[in-house]
């Protein structure tokens, strides 16, 4: 379950001020955030996995209050619990797709990387389509297939929530339902929570909140 | 588990080119000061220890540098020369032995050293395979000279003319390899050994011919006087000395006016070696004296003043390449900026990410480490002959 209470925030330069009033998520739910570029959507998801922190207001992930954690808490706690699918995809390219989905195991302490996650990551990677390309550089992959590895690299870890920004962007509209369906069936596999970013309407259907950053109307230009 | 060295090792692995650039930096950064260390050191070594167990040179007024090295290291600059008269008077004074020498010829680029038996024993040179010299024309090879050219006893080696243009000049003369000598790893392993004689025969001064007074054709004969006759340049000279030929040889006028390059002088005993060189201190004498010791002393002081020189431009230049690959690091850094961002937005901790960027460093310092130790061991092998190439003959 995710809990925000009124929270404000406002980069360094003051350039960008987000005020997002109180609203929850409960667990096992698919959230979908819609809005326009730059209405502060990726920074709602950052702030939610910890990797910012907000002025004022709190964001809890179940039991944890995010905000208020240590830098080190809060660093274990996103790799532990939080699955996070990034925009353009950020793997690695000197490291072949098994590698990079196994990736978040080898920088942290809080992660065991044994026999039983390497075959959950072949499985993995099985499930996804992308069995047979474990050995190659993300160079020589597809945008389609670079995504999948970017969800296999999100999910290994069995996370609580799953946050996705952008997840179906420069895709096929074939890839963009593979993809979500990808998604889902990890929500339902690990009981996880969905917070997705989205540009594309015909998607919002298939999810079970719809946030719009519109409605706030939180966006004011200093 | 932080597995940083995999990693870091996949990155480095990915990245070939500048992995391979850096590297190629510290371990050439590293290996120039250690291995100039290393030769100038084996350089000190091998000619100190020539120059010490070598009492004392006579030779001629001029450079005492040039006559010590072409003394002990039988170098190609041919000091002036002086008479086998030097020798004989050493003799004579029983002060000391002397070890006449005669470095000016050479056979196939290797230094012909004219000298006698006395030499051998002095510098404890043994006989590996074949046997010593003996008669006129033979030589004996140094281990490396019979290794390089191939040559075994019953072989023959042709001394090389001085100079190819002078027609008039010194004919080239066949000698027979007699002897091959242990490996000494000094000079003596790239010389070729002659008697004195058959040095002086090298040069023309003395010779072969049929007997001048049975010359039947006259265009053989300059002049004809009671005993004497002077034959004309159409008379053919031996160009080897062989065992019908040998008797021919003579030489004329008084041998101790012959020409040596350097007589070894080995003293009796410390007061023998003081009285010696006290004798060739007056200012008319043509002769000098030295003590090899002191004279490649002073060449070393040279050299380790040029090596300070060196090491503060290998210092600077070190310096340049250390902040150059600093700055490469910090370019890299600045362009590796949106794969950090990733690994901090992953979950990976800030100490983490310098451990990552330890263990690339780590990783690239040790195959330097590695490349500069193989290459230090490669020179520390072949030091000798590097010193020699490079230094000393």
């Amino acid at each position: 379950m995710i809990t925000i209470q009124t929270l404000e925030f406002c980069y360094p330069n003051g350039e960008f001020k987000l005020n997002i009033p109180d609203f929850q998520v409960s667990g096992g739910e698919k959230v979908a955030v819609i809005g326009p570029s730059g209405s502060g959507k990726t920074t709602l998801l950052n702030l939610i996995a910890g990797i910012m922190t907000p002025q004022n207001g709190t964001v809890s992930v179940d039991d944890a209050q995010v905000s208020t954690l240590g830098d080190l808490e809060r660093r274990d706690f996103r790799i532990t619990n939080i699955g996070f699918v990034f925009q353009d995809f950020e793997l690695l390219d000197y490291l072949n797709v098994f590698d990079n989905v196994l990736h978040p195991y080898r920088i942290t302490g809080a992660l065991k990387l044994d026999k039983a996650v390497r075959d959950r990551a072949e499985s993995l990677t099985q499930d996804m389509g992308i069995g047979d390309k474990l050995k190659r550089k993300p160079n020589d992959l597809s945008h389609g297939e670079k995504q999948r590895v970017a969800i296999c690299r999100a999910l290994l870890p069995q996370p609580r929530l799953i946050l996705a920004d952008e997840a179906t962007g420069n895709l096929d509209p074939d890839n963009k339902i593979l993809i979500l369906d990808l998604l889902f069936k990890a929500v339902s596999d690990y009981n996880a929570t969905l917070v997705a970013v989205t540009h594309d309407h015909e998607l919002l259907k298939h999810f079970d909140q719809i946030v719009n950053f519109q409605e706030f109307k939180n966006k004011a230009a200093v | 588990m932080i597995d940083s060295l995999n990693i870091a090792w996949k990155y480095i692995r990915f990245n070939k080119v500048k992995t391979a650039t850096l590297v190629a930096c510290i371990t050439l950064i590293s290996f120039l000061p250690m291995a100039l260390e290393l030769l100038l050191n084996e350089s000190e070594k091998q000619l100190m220890s020539r120059a010490v167990s070598t009492p004392l040179v006579i030779g001629a007024k001029g450079s005492a540098l040039d006559l010590v090295m072409n003394t002990l290291y039988f170098d190609d600059e041919v000091p002036e020369l002086i008479t086998m008269e030097s020798a004989n008077r050493v003799m004579d004074s029983k002060l000391a032995q002397p070890i006449p020498l005669y470095v000016r010829f050479q056979a196939r680029r290797n230094p012909i050293v004219g000298t006698t038996l006395d030499y051998f024993d002095f510098r404890n040179l043994r006989i590996a395979e074949g046997r010593q010299l003996a008669i006129l024309g033979d030589c004996v090879l140094g281990a490396r000279v019979a290794e390089s050219l191939g040559l075994k006893p019953g072989d023959s080696l042709v001394s090389s003319p001085e100079t190819l243009f002078d027609l008039a000049g010194v004919y080239p003369l066949k000698m027979k390899v007699v002897g091959v000598l242990t490996k000494s790893h000094t000079s003596d392993d790239l010389s070729v050994f002659v008697d004195l004689k058959t040095a002086w025969v090298i040069q023309g001064l003395g010779h072969g011919h049929v007997d001048v007074t049975k010359l039947q054709d006259p265009t053989l004969v300059l002049k004809r006087t009671g005993k004497n006759v002077a034959a004309t340049a159409k008379l053919y000279q031996h160009t080897e000395i062989t065992e019908k030929n040998i008797d021919a040889f003579h030489f004329h006028g008084d041998l101790s006016h012959y020409p040596l390059t350097a007589v070894l002088a080995v003293p009796r005993d410390d007061k023998s070696g003081t009285i010696l060189r006290g004798r060739y201190l007056k200012r008319e004498q043509t002769r000098q004296v030295v003590r090899p010791a002191d004279v490649i002393d002073g060449l070393l002081q040279n050299i380790f003043r040029i090596k300070n020189v060196l090491d503060a431009v290998i210092s600077v230049v070190a310096l340049a390449t250390i902040l150059a690959i600093i700055l490469v690091f910090a370019l890299s850094l600045r362009l590796r900026q949106r794969e950090i961002q990733t690994i901090f937005k992953l979950g990976c901790r800030r100490a983490t990410i310098v451990r990552l960027l330890a263990a690339e460093i780590f990783i690239i310092a040790i195959m330097s480490a590695v490349f500069c130790g193989a290459l230090i061991w490669m020179v520390n092998q072949f030091s000798n002959d590097l010193v020699r190439m490079l230094f000393i003959r």
